[in-house]
C-alpha cells in the first residue's frame, strides 16, 4: 500500500502527460493542441519536482540554526533523520528541480505566445485553424500554383 | 525505501487529493468541445498545481506557476481564440481510435518505468543525496543568500539563466515581428474600451494597479532571502501594467507605457545581464563569477563597518551580482510579456476596425 502511495506521483504524471499529448495528436484545433502542450510540458514539471521532495522537509531556504522556526521544524522529527539528511539541523528539499522548473515555466509561456503568434497568422492565411482544413487549402494552393507554372 | 509514518503523514495525503483533482481537470479539459471552457480549465489546473507545489516545497515554482499558469498564459490564449474563432468540432470516434492507443501505449509503458524511480520523498535518491545536497551545504558558505534556488538560479548556474532570459527575449521578438507592436495608425474608437458604466472595475483597479506593482518590487528585492525572484516580480509588474490595459482601455496603457520604450527595455535587460558577466571579466574573474564584480582595490577601499563581518565580506560581489542580474531578469521578462500583450491585443484591435470598416 505504502508503496502504491509514494509512487502515486509517477502514476499521476504519467497519466497527465498521456492527456497532454492525446489532446496534441487527436484535436485538429490549433488552439487546442497549444493547450495539450501546455499540460504536456506542465506535467514535466511535476515529475522533476517530485524527485527533488525530501520527506519532512521544508522548502530551500535556509534557517538559522538558532531561531525558533529551526526549532519548531526539527521538533516534530526523528533526531537521527536530521542528523543524517539535514544540512546544520534542518533538513530541506532538494532545490535543484524547482531552479530548472521555475525558468522553464517561463520559457513554457514565451514559447506558447509564439505557437499562438502563428496560429493567428495561420487564420490571416487560410481562415481557419482546423489542421485538416489547411491542409486541403494548401493543397488546393499548390495544385493552382502547379498548374499556373 | 523509507518506512512511512504510522499515521498517514499529511502532506502525502493533500499530496495525492490535489493531484486527483488535476487528473479530473485534465480529463474535463481533453472531454471539452468549448476553447472558453478548454482556457479556463487550464487556468484552474495552473492554480491547482500552484497549491501542489507548495505541498512539495517549491515555494518559488509555485508563485511562478501562479502568476504565469492562471495570469499570462490565459490572457494570451483569451487574445488567440478572439482573434482565431475557432470552435472545436467534435471528430467522429474513429479519428479517436490510434491516438488513444498510442497515448494509453506510451502511458503504460511509463507507468511501468514509474515503479522503479525512488519513492516520494526518499532522502537517500541520487538526486537529492549528491548534487542536491552539495548545493545546499556549499551555497549558505559561498553565496551567503539564504534561498538555496536563486543563488543556484542566479550564481551557480548563472550562465543558464543568461540563455534562459535571451530565449525569453527571442520568443518576445519573435510574437512582435508576427503579430506587430500593437494597433497602427489612429487610435481605437471609444466604443472599443469599456465604457464608463464600469465604475467600480476603474475605481478598484486604480486602488488595485499601484499595489500589484509595489507587490512586484518586493518580490524582486526581496528574492534571495525569500520566495521570489526577477521572474516572478516581472510577470507580476507586466501583469498590473496589463490589468490597466484591460480597465482603461489599450489606448491609454500604450501612451503610459509607449511599445517603443518597452521594447528597448527587453533588450536592455538581457544587455544589463550579460554586461555584469563582462565586468566580472574585465576584474579577473571568470564570465559571471560574481566574486569578481568589484575591482579588488575597489573593496579595500570600502569602510569595515559597511563590509560587516570580515567572513561574510567577499559575499559583497554575489550580493550584488545577484540582485543587478535579477534586475536584468526583471527588465526582459516584464518587457517581454508587455510585448506579446501589446501584440495580440493590438491584433484584435485590428481586427475589430477592419470588421467596423467593411
Amino acid at each position: 500500500m505504502s508503496f502504491i502511495l509514494l509512487h502515486f506521483n509517477y502514476v499521476a504524471v504519467a497519466i497527465l502527460m498521456m492527456a497532454g499529448l492525446f489532446v496534441v495528436v487527436s484535436s485538429s484545433n490549433l488552439i487546442k493542441r497549444m493547450i495539450g502542450l501546455a499540460i504536456f510540458q506542465t506535467s514535466t514539471g511535476l515529475l522533476y519536482i517530485s524527485l527533488g521532495k525530501v520527506s519532512s522537509g521544508t522548502a530551500a531556504i535556509t534557517v538559522d540554526a538558532a531561531s525558533p522556526e529551526k526549532q519548531a521544524l526539527a521538533n516534530h522529527l526523528d533526531p537521527a533523520y536530521v542528523a543524517q539528511y539535514g544540512v546544520a539541523g534542518v533538513v530541506y528539499s532538494n532545490p535543484l528541480p524547482h531552479v530548472l522548473i521555475l525558468t522553464a515555466i517561463v520559457v513554457g509561456v514565451a514559447t506558447l505566445a509564439v505557437g499562438l503568434a502563428i496560429a493567428v497568422r495561420v487564420r490571416e492565411a487560410f481562415g481557419s485553424v482546423e489542421a485538416d482544413e489547411i491542409e486541403v487549402l494548401s493543397r488546393l494552393e499548390s495544385a493552382q500554383a502547379g498548374s499556373q507554372a | 525505501m523509507i518506512a512511512l509514518p504510522s499515521s498517514l503523514n499529511a502532506n502525502l495525503v493533500i499530496g495525492i487529493a490535489l493531484l486527483v483533482m488535476l487528473l479530473v481537470v485534465a480529463g474535463a479539459i481533453v472531454r471539452t468541445r468549448s476553447l472558453l471552457a478548454a482556457i479556463i480549465l487550464f487556468s484552474i489546473y495552473s492554480l491547482v498545481s500552484a497549491v501542489w507545489l507548495v505541498v512539495m516545497d517549491a515555494a518559488d515554482v509555485a508563485f511562478t506557476e501562479a502568476v504565469i499558469g492562471a495570469g499570462v498564459s490565459t490572457i494570451v490564449l483569451l487574445g488567440a481564440i478572439l482573434l482565431t474563432r475557432g470552435e472545436v468540432e467534435k471528430p467522429g470516434w474513429r479519428a479517436l481510435v490510434a491516438p488513444a492507443l498510442v497515448c494509453a501505449g506510451v502511458g503504460g509503458l511509463l507507468i511501468y518505468a514509474a515503479a522503479g524511480l525512488p519513492a516520494l520523498g526518499d532522502p537517500a535518491s541520487p538526486a537529492n543525496a549528491h548534487v542536491g545536497r552539495a548545493y545546499l551545504e556549499a551555497a549558505p558558505k559561498e553565496i551567503g543568500a539564504p534561498n538555496i534556488v536563486t543563488a543556484v538560479l542566479a550564481s551557480y548556474r548563472g550562465f543558464d539563466t543568461l540563455g534562459e532570459t535571451a530565449v525569453i527575449f527571442a520568443a518576445g521578438i519573435g510574437v512582435a515581428l508576427m503579430l506587430g507592436f500593437g494597433p497602427h495608425a489612429s487610435p481605437l474608437p471609444p466604443a472599443a474600451t469599456i465604457g464608463d458604466h464600469h465604475v467600480v472595475l476603474r475605481v478598484s483597479a486604480k486602488f488595485l494597479i499601484p499595489l500589484i506593482a509595489l507587490f512586484a518590487l518586493y518580490v524582486q528585492f526581496h528574492g534571495d532571502l525569500g520566495a521570489g525572484g526577477g521572474f516572478q516580480a516581472g510577470v507580476i509588474m507586466a501583469a498590473a501594467i496589463i490589468l490597466h490595459a484591460l480597465v482603461f482601455g489599450l489606448r491609454d496603457t500604450m501612451m503610459a507605457v509607449p511599445p517603443r520604450l518597452v521594447r528597448s527595455i527587453a533588450a536592455l535587460g538581457v544587455l544589463l545581464y550579460a554586461g555584469v558577466g563582462v565586468a566580472c571579466m574585465l576584474n579577473g574573474g571568470a564570465f559571471l563569477d560574481y566574486d569578481y564584480l568589484f575591482p579588488p582595490a575597489f573593496e579595500k577601499q570600502v569602510p569595515g563597518w559597511l563590509l560587516g563581518d570580515p567572513e561574510h565580506a567577499h559575499h559583497w560581489g554575489q550580493h550584488f551580482g545577484i540582485l543587478l542580474i535579477e534586475l536584468g531578469v526583471l527588465l526582459t521578462v516584464a518587457a517581454t510579456m508587455l510585448t506579446i500583450f501589446y501584440g495580440f491585443a493590438g491584433r484584435t484591435v485590428e481586427a475589430i476596425r477592419q470588421e467596423r470598416g467593411a
